[in-house]
C-alpha cells in the first residue's frame, strides 16, 4: 500500500501552484503555457478519480453488446470493426445508449465545461 | 533576429520605398509558419506590416500549399471583393529571407471566444452570419483554373482520406466508425461546378471589428472542390466557442448565412448537403485532434499538443448530437 496524500491530491496541488503562482509571476507565452499545463494536470486528476468506475461500467456494457468478455481495448476494437463492417448500427439494441454513456464519461474527464456536454447532460437527465 | 531585421530593412528600402523597419516582434511560432510583425519606417509615419514565412525561412510543410501560392490567393481574393490583408511583397531569392511574403496588418479581433462574447462586437454579431455568406459567395467566384497547383478532391475522396488517417491512428473510436458509415451512405455527389474552397473559413480565422469582417485569414489549406464545404465548416460545432445555439461561428444562424450566400450570387444551398458538411466538419476536426497524439509522441511533445489530442472527445459528442440524438 502506497502512502498518502494520493496522486490525485498531489496533482491537484501542483495544478493550483501553476495556476496561481506561476501564471502570476511569468508573462506572455510562459504564463499561457503554465495555465495550459495546470489544465492538463486537472484533466489527469479527473481521470485518476473517474476512469476506474467508468472503465469498469464500459467493459460490462461492451461484454453485453458483444456477447463475450475481454480487455477494454480489445472490446472497443471489436465494436469499432463491427460498426465499420455494418454489422452493428444505431438500430442495434443498446448501442446508442452505450456510445452516449461512454462519450459523456470521456467528456467528464477531458472537458467538463464544454457547452455541448452541459447541454447533453441537461437534455438526457 | 538582427540579421532578419537587417534583411527586412533592405526589402523595405528596395521594394516598398520605406527608410527601414522598426519594432520587429515574433507573433507565433507555428510548426508550419512563422509570423512576425514590424513597422515600416515611412515618411508619413510607421506602417504596421506582417511577415509570414516558412520556419527558419526554409522548411516547407508537406500539407500546406506554400507561401507563394498563399500570397497569390490573397491577391485573387482581393480582386473579387473578399476582405483580405493586402500583399505588400512576395519574398524573392535575392532577399535572402527564404519563402514568405509581407502583408498589411489589419486591426481587429480573431480570438473566437472574444468574438462570441465581447460587448464591443455585439452590433457586428447581428449581421456577421449573413456577411459571411456574402463573402463566401464572392470567394467562390475565384477562378480554380488559376490555381492548378491546388489539391482537387470530391466529397467522397475527402471522406476516404480522413478515414485512412483515422485507421492509421490504430485507436478504436466506435463513434468515428459510425460517422464514416453515415458520411459514406449520405455523401453528396461530386459537384457539377468545382470552386476554389478556402478550407478553413471559420470563427478564429476571421479578423472582426465592430463594422464586421475586416479580413479572411489563413488560406494555407485552400483547395478546389465543393463550395458547400466552406458553408459547413463555419457551422461546425468546434468553432462556436460555447455559444452552441448560434451555429454559425457562435454568432449567428444558418438561415442568415445561406440567405447572404444566395443573395450575393452563390448557388442555392441544399439543406441536406449543408448538414452533411457539418457532420463532415466534426469528423474532420475530430480526426485532426486525434492525430495530435502521434505529433505529441513525435515532433512536438508539448503540453498544448497533448491537450488538443484530448479534445477529440468533444467531436465524438458533437457527432452523437448530430447523428444519434
Amino acid at each position: 500500500m502506497q502512502d498518502q496524500p494520493t496522486p490525485s491530491e498531489v496533482i491537484g496541488a501542483v495544478a493550483a501552484f501553476l495556476k496561481t503562482v506561476v501564471t502570476a509571476e511569468t508573462s506572455g507565452a510562459t504564463s499561457f503555457q503554465a495555465r495550459v499545463a495546470a489544465n492538463a494536470l486537472e484533466m489527469m486528476r479527473r481521470q485518476l478519480d473517474l476512469a476506474p468506475a467508468a472503465d469498469a461500467a464500459e467493459q460490462e456494457r461492451l461484454t453485453g453488446l458483444l456477447g463475450h468478455d475481454g480487455d477494454l481495448l480489445a472490446l472497443n476494437a471489436e465494436l469499432s470493426r463491427r460498426i465499420a463492417a455494418g454489422e452493428m448500427d444505431l438500430t442495434t439494441p443498446g448501442l446508442s445508449d452505450h456510445l452516449w454513456t461512454t462519450t459523456l464519461a470521456k467528456l467528464a474527464v477531458d472537458q467538463p465545461t464544454y457547452a455541448a456536454y452541459r447541454a447533453s447532460l441537461a437534455e438526457r437527465g | 533576429m538582427n540579421e532578419l531585421e537587417d534583411k527586412l530593412g533592405e526589402v523595405a528600402r528596395k521594394h516598398l520605398g520605406a527608410r527601414g523597419v522598426v519594432g520587429l516582434k515574433r507573433m507565433t511560432a507555428g510548426a508550419t509558419q512563422e509570423v512576425w510583425r514590424f513597422e515600416l519606417d515611412e515618411a508619413g509615419g510607421p506602417t504596421p506590416v506582417i511577415l509570414r514565412r516558412a520556419p527558419g525561412g526554409t522548411r516547407v510543410s508537406e500539407t500546406a500549399i506554400g507561401l507563394e501560392t498563399e500570397a497569390q490567393l490573397l491577391e485573387a481574393a482581393e480582386a473579387v471583393g473578399v476582405p483580405v490583408p493586402a500583399v505588400r511583397h512576395v519574398l524573392e531569392p535575392e532577399d535572402g529571407l527564404g519563402h514568405g511574403f509581407l502583408m498589411s496588418f489589419v486591426e481587429g479581433e480573431t480570438l473566437g471566444g472574444r468574438i462570441v462574447k465581447s460587448q464591443e462586437l455585439a452590433p457586428a454579431r447581428a449581421f456577421l452570419a449573413r456577411q459571411c455568406g456574402e463573402i463566401l459567395a464572392r470567394l467562390h467566384t475565384m477562378d480554380p483554373a488559376a490555381f492548378p497547383q491546388l489539391r482537387r478532391s470530391t466529397p467522397a475522396e475527402l471522406v476516404a482520406q480522413y478515414k485512412a488517417v483515422y485507421a492509421a491512428s490504430e485507436w478504436p473510436r466506435p463513434v468515428f466508425d459510425l460517422t464514416f458509415r453515415w458520411l459514406e451512405a449520405n455523401c453528396p455527389p461530386a459537384p457539377e461546378h468545382v470552386r476554389l474552397v478556402h478550407g478553413d473559413f471559420r470563427n478564429g480565422n476571421l479578423m472582426i471589428g465592430p463594422d464586421g469582417v475586416r479580413a479572411v485569414l489563413d488560406w494555407e489549406i485552400a483547395h478546389v472542390g465543393d463550395p458547400m464545404e466552406d458553408l459547413g465548416w463555419i457551422c461546425t460545432s468546434a468553432w462556436r466557442f460555447g455559444a452552441i445555439d448560434k451555429p454559425v461561428g457562435g454568432f449567428g444562424q444558418r438561415e442568415d448565412l445561406w440567405a447572404g450566400y444566395e443573395a450575393a450570387g452563390g448557388a442555392p444551398v441544399k439543406r441536406e448537403h449543408a448538414h452533411w458538411w457539418e457532420v463532415y466538419g466534426s469528423m474532420r476536426w475530430g480526426v485532426m485532434c486525434a492525430g495530435m497524439t502521434a505529433a505529441f509522441r513525435g515532433a512536438d511533445p508539448s503540453v498544448e499538443r497533448a491537450v488538443i489530442a484530448r479534445r477529440t472527445s468533444e467531436n465524438e459528442l458533437d457527432l452523437l448530437r448530430l447523428l444519434a440524438n
